[in-house]
């Protein structure tokens, strides 16, 4: 196996004189592969909605807009596409103008600018319908059947790039399921919130098992897909550290490593999938008064990903990339609370 | 015609549908009349193939189904695996007039008609080549018909779910109700009721589109004219217009030379088990299959097309060996052929007909014993086996014992096996359910019990004339003979035999032939249904043979017997051999007491004991006076087989019996014992990959049949060190088969030369085995095939384990390892493990090499019953697999 770690000296990878745009840079897995991509020796270009502060060249601005495409893409050799509008509740039109239009037009313009390959950062919700995934591979997107306006955005995304697919314009998707990491607000800032506040339940006991990614081991595989697009293009694959838990166990290991109490009750799972629809439908309708501005305590999507086991085969994955995950759960977590004990 | 047939049928290709005018010469219709037939056949898929057909297979349906119900076989005529073994089948399915999509005659066609029917099918047809017929239901009745019609091309017969002799033949309640003369034509005809009640025999139910296609010819009365007529022509008495046409085809049949397969669907209530051993008694070539839990419609309930393809390759290619006896082909089994030095069982009982010595003793649960001398028991035995005789029992007769241990059962089998009677031995610890199905499954002609067993027969059932083991008391007797339906009584035959021999008479007993079945054991159902397991005279012997030369059991030597399968044996290696009063059916009932007074009746040298009864043994070892414990220290041998034993029990168990030198044999019932180790032994071995079980014993051999990744058997035998695999025996006393499992005894045969044992394990460089659990419980993960033993080990060195199981949930070759753990004070309810012991057995179970992705606690392990010690871990799996998708973790 190849893999190199984020330590690699800069200039001395794989991708010396390659140049790379990285869309979606301000979130911790987008900040993430630009720093891996840097670290390796790639000229990085990334382009965001928020300035951040990098030691490569970044762009501000919306990956629907054709202008900010055709500028972002011009003089690059591939992109890493992860921008993104990720939530489990919003309007549809906004999912449709950035994860749909987003990325068509980012297409449109590295086709134009003849740019070879394509990385397109999706995720296993785009083939979850709602049912226990078992040790399964990747399944097709379908965004008929994908659940929640996210996956289904993402789903007909990733069909339209996979779609563009061919030996002089190479697609490939990478799918990695649940990032977690140092920094995370899509799920540890969540949990450990919620769990400060004693307002999270286990559903089920937390016993369903699932499959999560350590955010290095997922910006490992992005760059690798890059890497080994010979081997990746018109593919989807799923990408975990392949080391399944329960649910209850894995919420437990990020209480702990934040110092704050793990959840003490159950709710039944029906139950929860239940009020998360009610709970879902309200929000949205609070949301549009303006009455709330976060997100709901728990939506039908949220109760469906926390009791029904979801975990995946790798074996393909990690032939295809030639690639296994550097950072295990456990040293995942180990960092993890380094990073609280450091705060 | 066509037309009249909707497609899709789930599992129907269009082009499988034909229709053929024939002309009729059947009575029932006039001169000139044709008749429109419609059938499934795969003519096509054969072409496809660019090879000739080797055969076809003539299918015909019963009432009320249609050629639909052959379709698996039309689809596996052509597969891969059957093209490999020999070449692709035809399969011609008709459905018969008046059935299916067939034209609807408006004549009331009786048996004659629809064997000649065919007759006149199969030659408009123009059907040449050899043809195997294949038929349910009724129309296994009409396709032996059309067998003994056309024998010049019959190359086999294959039968499902049938009967050709009806003879105390009864409808289950709900159609007999049907087909009340009051109701009868509403229950057939009017409605549909006879259709619907007949698809809701499949086990499990059928799907909804398939249920859709059974009923589709049937849709209107008019439609379901011959379902009533087929049923009015069933001859339930010899005046019946169709008896004569029955009685040629059962009668005809018995000339039948060609190899015979039946698969049967033991659930129906209909064609029953005792359908099918008339029809094994009629064609004794044949190989049976009873799949455990199917009914009748057996091509719906099981995949019957893999194994009968198998099955055709073997015996019904051009070329292949005929089988003429149901055992020439599955006796391949074991290689090892003891021709010479056969000593037969009952030697050693008739060298010493003069010993007054002791032969055997019954420590009796009220205090006292029972025993015989040599003599005696030589003598009861001859007694016995003559009373038998005089009630029709004699070679070949199949006589289930349901009798405790003791003097009475060695008596019984030793009398059996006089007289060349195939004793059937289930174990009670079955349970009822467990032992009714053993028991309906090796369907025995006599059934010799206690009064709770009768009183089982009665209700369950059971198969068998019944003979009471013990004599009822006087003024109940006449009573409990009427209510338990019992023919005799042991104590009664036995007397009957004395009288004769007291008279003067000579009573003589022909030899018994050494190669013919001998006993049906059965397995402890540990994993699915209990098996029955034939062995032959010659194989008990050399079990026997093994038994005396691995542990040197010589004439003279005393042994306590505990452990049923070798009290068996006690007589035969002219060993005085003990029963201790203990529930045989319970081994965890031997206490020590027990124990030491059952071993100070015969001054023991030997204890043969489960390792549940030496827990308990230990367990109450506080009991024992001095007096007691001074017997105990005479032992010289003590012997534990039926699951592994701890180097801590052993420990505790040689203090108590500080002179014996303590053996583990590892085993099975179709091969007892395979290896054997001591405690010295066990001590050397030390920790490594599962449990050291020892070399193998006198006259076995142990190798090794490798797996790929998926933890699929490759077809090899090797005894190369450190190769894990599934563990193969082969010596003189494996089984001989198993019983009427064709599949099963085909699977356990299938390296030739070997017994395929179902346990995966491997040798070390000694050559020592080591047993790493069960083939279905390894787990194929992402990292590999892995056994769960060295795991378990390392889990159940953590403090609080009190046992633990490694199994593996999801697909095949990317499986997750889970523990489930039974913790001492057991949880009281099951779920997740709290995060430290989660992750103290995590590391354990990583440094054995299975890193686990979850551990789960449980308040009791699932065990088998004969036992109380084997962990059923394929429970345990889909359990844990429920659980951790989520699901309630109920009970596993």
């Amino acid at each position: 196996m190849t893999s190199g770690g984020p330590g690699t000296e800069p200039g001395t990878g794989p991708g010396v004189q390659r140049r790379v745009l990285v869309t979606g840079a301000s979130g911790m897995l987008g900040r993430a592969v630009a720093q891996l991509l840097h670290d390796r020796g790639y000229l990085v270009r990334t382009l965001q909605r928020r300035p951040v502060d990098a030691p490569w060249e970044s762009m501000q601005g919306s990956v629907a807009d054709p202008d900010v495409a055709a500028a972002a893409v011009e003089g690059m050799d591939a992109v890493v596409h992860l921008a993104a509008k990720v939530s489990f509740t919003g309007d549809w039109n906004d999912f449709v103008t950035t994860n749909i239009v987003g990325t068509r037009q980012l297409i449109a313009a590295a086709r134009h600018e003849g740019l070879r390959d394509f990385v397109f950062v999706s995720s296993p919700s785009v083939a979850h319908f709602g049912s226990s995934i078992v040790g399964a591979g990747a399944g097709a997107a379908d965004p008929a059947l994908a659940r929640g306006h996210y996956a289904r955005s993402k789903a007909a995304a990733e069909e339209i790039a996979l779609a563009e697919d061919s030996p002089e314009f190479r697609v490939a998707a990478i799918r990695p399921h649940i990032v977690w990491g140092p920094g995370d607000t899509q799920l540890v800032e969540r949990v450990v919130e919620r769990a400060r506040a004693g307002r999270l339940p286990l559903l089920d006991g937390g016993r369903a098992l699932i499959d999560t990614t350590y955010v290095d081991n997922a910006a490992e595989a992005i760059v690798r897909g890059l890497e080994r697009m010979d081997h990746a293009h018109g593919q989807a694959l799923v990408v975990t550290n392949g080391e399944p838990r329960a649910v209850g166990e894995l919420i437990g290991g990020i209480c702990a490593a934040a110092g704050v109490r793990a959840p003490g009750y159950s709710v039944p799972g029906w139950l929860a999938r239940g009020a998360g629809s009610v709970i879902e439908k309200a929000w949205t309708a609070a949301g549009a008064r303006g009455w709330v501005k976060d997100e709901p305590p728990m939506t039908r999507f949220l109760a469906e990903q926390l009791s029904t086991a979801h975990w995946f085969d790798q074996r393909h994955t990690q032939a295809v990339l030639d690639w296994t995950p550097s950072v295990s759960l456990d040293e995942g977590l180990a960092r993890l609370a380094e990073h609280y004990r450091r705060q | 015609m066509q037309s009249t047939l909707p497609q899709p049928w789930p599992g129907v290709e269009a082009h499988w549908r034909r229709t053929l005018a024939v002309p009729s010469t059947s009575a029932v219709d006039g001169p000139g009349a044709s008749r429109h037939w419609h059938f499934l056949d795969n003519r096509d898929d054969v072409l496809a193939t660019g090879m000739e057909p080797v055969g076809t297979l003539l299918c015909v349906h019963g009432n009320p189904t249609w050629s639909y119900l052959w379709r698996t076989l039309l689809a596996g005529a052509t597969s891969p695996e059957t093209l490999a073994a020999g070449g692709p089948w035809r399969v011609v399915a008709v459905d018969q007039l008046d059935m299916g999509f067939s034209e609807r005659t408006g004549t009331f066609r009786r048996l004659e008609d629809r064997i000649n029917d065919l007759s006149d099918f199969t030659a408009e047809l123009g059907l040449t080549g050899p043809v195997v017929s294949v038929g349910h239901d009724w129309g296994g009745l009409i396709s032996l018909g059309w067998a003994n019609l056309h024998r010049e091309q019959l190359a086999g017969v294959v039968l499902t779910n049938t009967a050709v002799h009806p003879s105390g033949f009864s409808l289950p309640p709900a159609l007999q109700l049907a087909l009340h003369p009051a109701v009868h034509k509403w229950g057939t005809t009017t409605s549909s009721a006879f259709l619907r009640v007949t698809h809701g025999l499949a086990q499990p139910a059928l799907a909804d589109d398939v249920r859709a296609a059974f009923m589709a010819p049937y849709k209107t009365v008019s439609r379901r004219a011959g379902v009533g007529n087929f049923v009015a022509d069933i001859p339930a008495t010899p005046e019946h217009p169709s008896w004569a046409a029955l009685d040629e085809v059962s009668s005809g049949i018995r000339t039948l030379d060609v190899p015979a397969l039946m698969m049967w669907g033991p659930k129906d209530p209909v064609f029953s088990d005792r359908y099918l051993r008339d029809l094994a008694a009629r064609l004794p070539q044949a190989d049976v299959h009873r799949f455990e839990g199917a009914s009748h419609l057996v091509q719906e309930d099981r995949d019957i097309a893999a194994p009968a393809f198998a099955w055709l390759a073997a015996n019904c290619l051009p070329g292949s060996v005929v089988s003429t006896s149901s055992t020439t082909e599955a006796s391949s089994t074991t290689g090892a052929s003891p021709a010479t030095g056969f000593v037969p069982m009952l030697a050693e009982l008739d060298a010493r007909r003069g010993d007054a010595s002791t032969a055997v003793v019954d420590m009796l649960p009220e205090g006292g014993t029972r025993s015989l001398s040599w003599a005696q028991l030589a003598r009861d035995v001859d007694d016995l086996a003559a009373g038998l005789r005089e009630l029709g029992i004699t070679a070949g007769k199949r006589v289930s014992l349901l009798v405790p241990p003791g003097i009475n059962l060695t008596t019984l089998i030793y009398a059996c096996l006089r007289l060349g009677a195939v004793i059937v031995v289930a174990d009670a610890g079955l349970g009822t359910k467990g032992l009714s199905r053993a028991i309906k499954g090796a369907g025995p002609d006599f059934l010799i019990g206690i009064d709770r067993a009768l009183a089982g027969a009665k209700l369950y059932n059971w198969p068998g004339t019944r003979i009471a083991a013990e004599d009822f008391t006087p003024s109940t007797a006449n009573t409990k003979k009427a209510v338990l339906g019992v023919a005799a009584t042991v104590p009664q035959l036995m007397a009957n035999g004395r009288v004769v021999r007291l008279a003067g008479n000579a009573v003589r007993f022909a030899p018994v032939d050494p190669d013919a079945d001998a006993a049906v054991l059965f397995t402890s159902g540990s994993t699915g249904p209990a098996k029955g397991v034939v062995y032959t005279g010659r194989r008990l012997a050399a079990m026997r043979d093994t038994l005396k030369d691995t542990y040197r059991l010589e004439a003279g030597t005393s042994l306590v017997a505990g452990f049923a399968p070798f009290a068996l044996l006690g007589p035969a290696l002219g060993a005085t051999t003990v029963t201790p009063d203990m529930d045989v059916t319970a081994p965890r009932t031997l206490t020590a007491t027990a124990l030491a007074n059952a071993a100070a009746a015969v001054d023991a040298t030997v204890v043969f004991a489960s390792p549940a009864a030496l827990v308990n043994v230990m367990a109450t070892a506080a009991e024992l006076t001095d007096a007691q414990r001074t017997v105990m220290a005479g032992v010289e041998l003590v012997l534990s087989a039926g699951a592994p034993l701890g180097v801590a029990l052993l420990e505790q168990v040689q203090q108590l019996a500080p002179n014996a030198a303590l053996h583990t044999p590892y085993g099975m019932t179709e091969a007892l014992p395979v290896t054997d180790i001591d405690l010295p032994g066990i001590r050397a071995a030390g920790a490594g990959n599962g449990v050291c079980v020892g070399t193998p014993v006198s006259g076995a051999s142990v190798a090794i049949a490798p797996l790929d990744a998926d933890g699929a058997v490759l077809a090899e035998a090797t005894t190369g060190a450190g190769v894990t695999g599934e563990i193969l025996v082969s010596a003189p006393h494996v089984k001989e088969r198993y019983d009427r499992l064709w599949i099963t005894e085909a699977h356990s045969s299938y390296i030739p030369g070997w017994h395929r044992t179902g346990d995966v394990g491997h040798l070390d460089a000694e050559g020592r085995l080591w047993v790493e659990g069960r083939l279905e419980h390894i787990l194929s993960t992402p990292a590999g095939v892995k056994t769960p033993v060295a795991a378990e080990q390392a889990a159940q060195g953590v403090a609080g384990v009190a046992r633990a199981a490694v199994v593996g949930v999801g697909p095949l070759g990317t499986q997750a390892a889970v523990a489930v753990v039974e913790t001492l004070p057991a949880v009281k309810r099951a779920g997740l493990a709290p995060a430290g012991l989660a992750a103290e057995v995590r590391a354990a179970s990583a440094a054995a090499g299975v890193p686990l992705a979850s551990v789960l606690l449980i308040d009791a392990m699932p065990t088998d019953v004969r036992h109380n010690s084997k962990i059923d871990r394929a429970r345990l799996s889909r359990w844990a697999a429920k659980v951790l998708s989520g699901g309630k973790a109920g009970k596993p």
